[in-house]
């Protein structure tokens, strides 16, 4: 197995180990994906509102979770760091809910209820090199324009909904459903897909938003 | 399944894959995505950004222990899975929502909904069935049934209501929804949905608030609602 560079962050080989977490149980491999995704799960959750230690705590669980569920990751699919958001992303609000309900975690089966994606997804156009892709969707989020990062930003780290987005930033609702649209349009044409299959829906169910100076 | 004519949003899609919809509007999703792969291609996109925004956090040192302390959590037995649906489901059910009766209500569920789903009249023509708890964010989910030519109460929403017809169809006051496809209407739109067809449309209904019914039908009809 390949080493993976810690400078360089080479896609491929933290795909290649969580195929030998999946396929061989391969201890060393997992605490290698640890010491690599674990501070920055650590820092993502603490950007979403989490204490350290409940951020530890996180951590912890969604990496269990990735170590009993590498055996699904197919690396033609997802990327590694899309295919571990994707489990932290769930480990997460599973957690939540048992805490809103106050009941005991053994009691809630959440874990298949949550909707996930990535169990479901098939992707037909897209199995063709993950680890590119996911570079030049890096590359395309670090070149947004900031009203439109900043939507995305407030989405993922925020984790808010366009309608808190736009009472956060007293903009009206569809001047943030437009920026997100133009967002992922962006992203879709850093991936080399210039048509944007639903654009006649999306005139029809956005209107444009009204002028704003915001 | 035929061509899903209308989908959530892009903004929706987008928040469902950061995780930030609420877990009624997120089921609601779900349920559409079942049949609709250009909003799958979207919301895959979308935990694409995820993965990059993750992968790009300036890491924070994890506790010393925290490695030794995962290790030793690696043998751990595996909870059970949660039960699979018996069978027994409705056709028209899609998976998502099969697993959350699972959850709701065990896995014989469905066989008890041989005899009862336990729906409740809502109002003439138009029956309810609560899919889950209040959410965290305050939302609800809950499955109507509306005999054909049934009107709903005349209604808005202090939040986003996502609407999908799991059978039959409706129309409201702007086009003309079939099985798949979802209505997403945004906060404080007055809609007056009316079933099509000649057998009930079924729907999951998702709100980010409690709706408020208006008029006297919807006065009166809100209590029932429960929520
Ligand atoms: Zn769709």
């Amino acid at each position: 197995m390949s080493q993976p560079d810690p400078a360089g962050d080479a896609g491929s080989d933290w795909s290649a180990l969580l195929v030998a977490v999946g396929q061989r149980r391969d201890r060393a491999a997992f605490a290698r994906l640890f010491a690599h995704f674990g501070p920055r799960l650590k820092s993502y959750l603490m950007r979403l509102g989490a204490q350290p230690n409940q951020a530890e705590d996180v951590v912890q669980e969604a990496m269990l979770m990735v170590w009993r569920k590498a055996h699904l990751f197919d690396p033609q699919r997802a990327e590694a760091a899309t295919w571990l958001f994707t489990i932290a992303r769930n480990r997460r609000i599973d957690l939540l809910r048992r805490d809103g309900r106050g009941g005991p975690a053994a009691s809630l089966p959440w874990e298949d209820n949550l909707p996930d994606p990535v169990d479901e997804t098939p992707l037909p156009d897209e199995r063709l090199d993950q680890t590119r892709q996911a570079e030049q969707v890096r590359r395309a989020i670090a070149t947004l324009p900031p009203e439109q990062a900043q939507v995305v930003h407030l989405s993922f780290f925020q984790e808010m909904a366009h309608g808190a987005i736009a009472d956060h930033l007293d903009v009206p609702l569809g001047t943030v459903k437009s920026r997100l649209r133009l967002a992922m349009k962006r992203i879709r044409q850093g991936l080399g897909k210039d048509t944007f299959g639903k654009d006649t829906l999306a005139e029809e169910t956005l209107p444009d938003p009204p002028p704003t100076g915001a | 399944m035929t061509d899903t004519r209308h989908h959530p949003s892009e903004a929706t899609l987008m928040a469902f894959a950061a995780g930030a919809l609420d877990e009624g509007l997120a089921l609601v999703v779900s349920c559409h995505l079942v049949s609709c792969p250009a909003c799958r291609a979207l919301v895959a996109e979308g935990e694409m950004i995820g993965g990059a925004l993750l992968d790009s956090s300036q890491p924070a040192p994890l506790a010393d222990d925290a490695l030794s302390r995962m290790m030793a959590r690696l043998d751990e037995p595996e909870p059970p899975p949660p039960p699979a649906t018996d069978g027994n489901a409705p056709a028209w059910m899609p998976a998502p929502l099969a697993r959350q009766m699972n959850a709701l209500h065990g896995p014989s569920w469905a066989a008890q909904a041989r005899r009862s789903l336990g729906w409740r009249w809502l109002a003439p023509g138009v029956r309810q069935l609560s899919v889950m708890r209040r959410t965290r964010g305050g939302g609800t989910a809950r499955l109507l049934s509306i005999a054909p030519g049934t009107t709903l109460p005349h209604h808005d929403h202090g939040g986003l209501e996502l609407t999908c017809v799991l059978d039959g169809a409706f129309h409201d006051e702007r086009a003309l929804y079939q099985t798949g496809d979802v209505a997403e209407l945004e906060p404080d739109t007055p809609h007056q949905p009316v079933a099509e067809g000649n057998h009930p449309c079924l729907c999951l209904i998702a709100n980010e608030q409690p709706t408020r019914f208006s008029g006297l039908v919807g006065r009166l009809t809100q209590p029932l609602i429960g929520f």
